[in-house]
């Protein structure tokens, strides 16, 4: 790994440190307090996720030994009744995660090939820095435009253009509201392309010049190189860029709750209204009065956790096969 | 193919690329140009200065939500700050084999969780005990966010510190606490600064992990253990209100958080001007 070569001097025991002859009767106390606040913050951090693990869990518990795996295929959610089945939060977290990424995948790679591949020098910094203040736009900002500018546009003009045209595919059928699974698609694709973009620019960013200059030597063009050489030697990490940009995608919470209507069905038509695991938490997590209730909320936010854990470790280790764990920090 | 036809073919490419890539900054001029429209007619001086208006009353302002936002940032920074520099020293520094890597994938992994879910844990863990929601529910739940990105920033900026810096406190014999806390970091502190703004410009949006923690407040805080109004939670409200005004207020107060999460990454960009070779 890089950092053993890079500090100086080591002891078996982790850190870095003086020799002892250096440091002896003069500073063993300080070393030692200082050591121990360091590894105490290591293990705090580990702590923390190990017991965000676990409080979900204990607190999910009652719920899993209610209803079993029956919460995962069951769509009935009526908390009068204490019958709680999360498949329509699950059916609707996919199903405008995947339309995210339908959108976003093309648009961001093509992006991200655009400024590090075939862009001219004077254009990459200025757009990169566009699309990283587009990462930084807040949720809730999104959400806001979502409401006020892209639903009204999505259902005064593209849904009933769609329905005129599209209209026999049983994906673009209904009333068209605006609001619902479509509207939550698009957004969420505005919001995770940046994302996929940049993290897929570093990818690009890490490919060894030797590969390039390689496919150049034989004659290649820009694409052909950018197409051989670079984007075969970066796919593995393309492909976790765009696992992290899913993993986003599954929690986001307040722009998708802010325009996806919030109506617990499962619906084949994009038009619908539906309902994110995030969002049922968003919107009753504070109204849940019965303990079951609160349990079974949990429980899909301990669901949430476990997905999103999944996603993105494989993307983890996929960015860092190409760039190595140094790199994808910023994601 | 003949020479020609590749070239085409190249330049076309780069043609397609390059509308993709205008098609990714489009959104940002759109929602930036919407919020300016909505929000500058909103914006005056008691927008800043009062308290939010009963429904039905015009004027008032998001004074209280912009405050508690502050004093939850700086609670979330003086938790996680600690940890998250300690850590990306020993991420840095630390010659084992297996714990340096267990924690930087735990924390990239906690990076990818949803905001939701660490204000879930807040809730189970400071909320429940407390019996009530409260601003360090919310400021932990912050933390939880701030500490994975501080970390590991921390690391990378620990690790361009020459180690003949490291070496020259060494040789004079100070001890490994002095070298790190007065060489090491403070060489490095101009990237931890910009690590540190950049997880405040997140935190600074969230509103997830808010919802059922801080939970909001229409009054001044009354203290840590009381709920607390966020400049985040207020948007929200008013956005989903049916009150053409709060929606006005609501892009105002849009267009204040907006501005201040692209100061903080302003100040991040700036904190390491010319002093990180671009990667």
């Amino acid at each position: 790994m890089a950092a053993d070569s890079i500090s100086g001097v080591g002891t078996a025991d982790g850190l870095s440190l003086p020799p002892r002859a250096v440091s002896r009767g003069r500073s063993g106390l300080g070393d030692r307090v200082y050591r121990t606040l360091i590894l105490a913050s290591v293990w705090l951090v580990l702590l923390l996720a190990a017991g965000l693990v676990a409080a979900l869990t204990w607190e999910s518990w009652a719920a899993m030994r209610a209803f079993g795996l029956r919460f995962l295929v069951t769509s009935h959610w009526d908390p009068v009744a204490g019958e709680f089945g999360a498949l329509p939060f699950i059916y609707g977290t996919l199903v405008s995660s995947l339309l995210a990424l339908l959108i976003a995948v093309p648009l961001s790679l093509g992006a991200a090939i655009f400024l590090a591949e075939l862009a001219p020098a004077w254009v990459r910094p200025p757009v990169a820095f566009l699309i990283e203040m587009l990462a930084a736009v807040p949720s809730v900002v999104y959400g806001l435009w979502g409401i006020f500018v892209l639903v009204p546009w999505l259902r005064d003009w593209v849904q009933p253009a769609l329905g005129r045209s599209l209209g026999f595919l049983p994906l673009f059928q209904g009333p068209p509201y605006g609001i619902g699974m479509l509207a939550a698609g698009l957004i969420l694709s505005i919001m995770i392309v940046p994302y996929i973009t940049s993290v897929s620019r570093e990818v690009l960013l890490a490919v060894p010049g030797s590969q390039r200059e390689a496919a150049l030597g034989l004659g290649a063009t820009r694409w052909e190189t950018t197409r051989i050489a670079v984007l075969r030697y970066g796919r593995s990490g393309l492909i976790g860029a765009i696992l992290l940009g899913l993993g986003r995608a599954l929690g986001e919470t307040m722009a998708v709750t802010m325009v996806i209507g919030n109506r617990p069905e499962v619906s084949i038509s994009l038009f619908a209204p539906g309902y994110t695991m995030a969002s049922v938490l968003a919107n009753e997590f504070t109204e849940a009065t019965s303990d079951l209730y609160v349990s079974a909320l949990v429980e899909i936010g301990l669901l949430l956790l476990v997905v999103t854990v999944l996603v993105n470790g494989l993307a983890r280790l996929l960015v860092w096969s190409v760039g190595g764990p140094a790199r994808g920090a910023r994601g | 193919m003949s020479p020609v036809g590749r070239r085409l073919v190249s330049t076309a490419v780069s043609g397609l690329t390059a509308s993709a890539a205008l098609l990714v900054v489009c959104p940002l001029l759109l929602i930036f140009g919407f919020l300016l429209y909505q929000g500058v007619s909103a914006i005056n001086v008691d927008f800043f200065l009062h308290l939010p208006k009963p429904v039905g009353e015009p004027g008032g302002g998001v004074a209280n939500a912009i405050m508690g936002s502050l004093i939850m940032i700086g609670l979330a920074v003086s938790i996680g700050l600690p940890v998250g520099i300690l850590g990306g020293v020993y991420l840095a520094e630390s010659r084992d084999r297996r714990l340096p890597w267990v924690l930087r994938f735990v924390a990239d992994v906690m990076n990818g969780v949803p905001s939701i879910v660490f204000g879930i844990f807040a809730y189970t863990v400071v909320v429940l005990p407390m019996r009530r929601f409260s601003a360090i529910a919310g400021g932990f739940a912050l933390g939880l966010i701030l500490i994975p990105i501080v970390l590991r920033t921390s690391e990378e900026m620990v690790r361009l510190v020459p180690s003949a810096l490291r070496e020259a406190g060494l040789g004079l014999g100070l001890p490994e606490w002095k070298v790190s806390l007065r060489i090491v970091i403070p060489a490095a502190r101009a990237g931890i600064i910009t690590g540190v703004m950049v997880a405040v410009a997140r935190i600074a949006g969230e509103t997830a992990p808010l919802l059922f923690t801080a939970l909001g407040n229409r009054f001044w805080h009354q203290g840590l253990d009381q709920p607390i109004a966020a400049l985040p939670l207020q948007i929200y409200a008013y956005a989903i209100a049916p009150y053409d005004d709060w929606h006005r207020q609501a892009w105002a107060g849009a267009l204040v958080l907006i501005t201040l999460v692209f100061l903080a990454s302003l100040a991040a960009r700036l904190a390491t001007r010319g002093r990180i070779v671009a990667r």
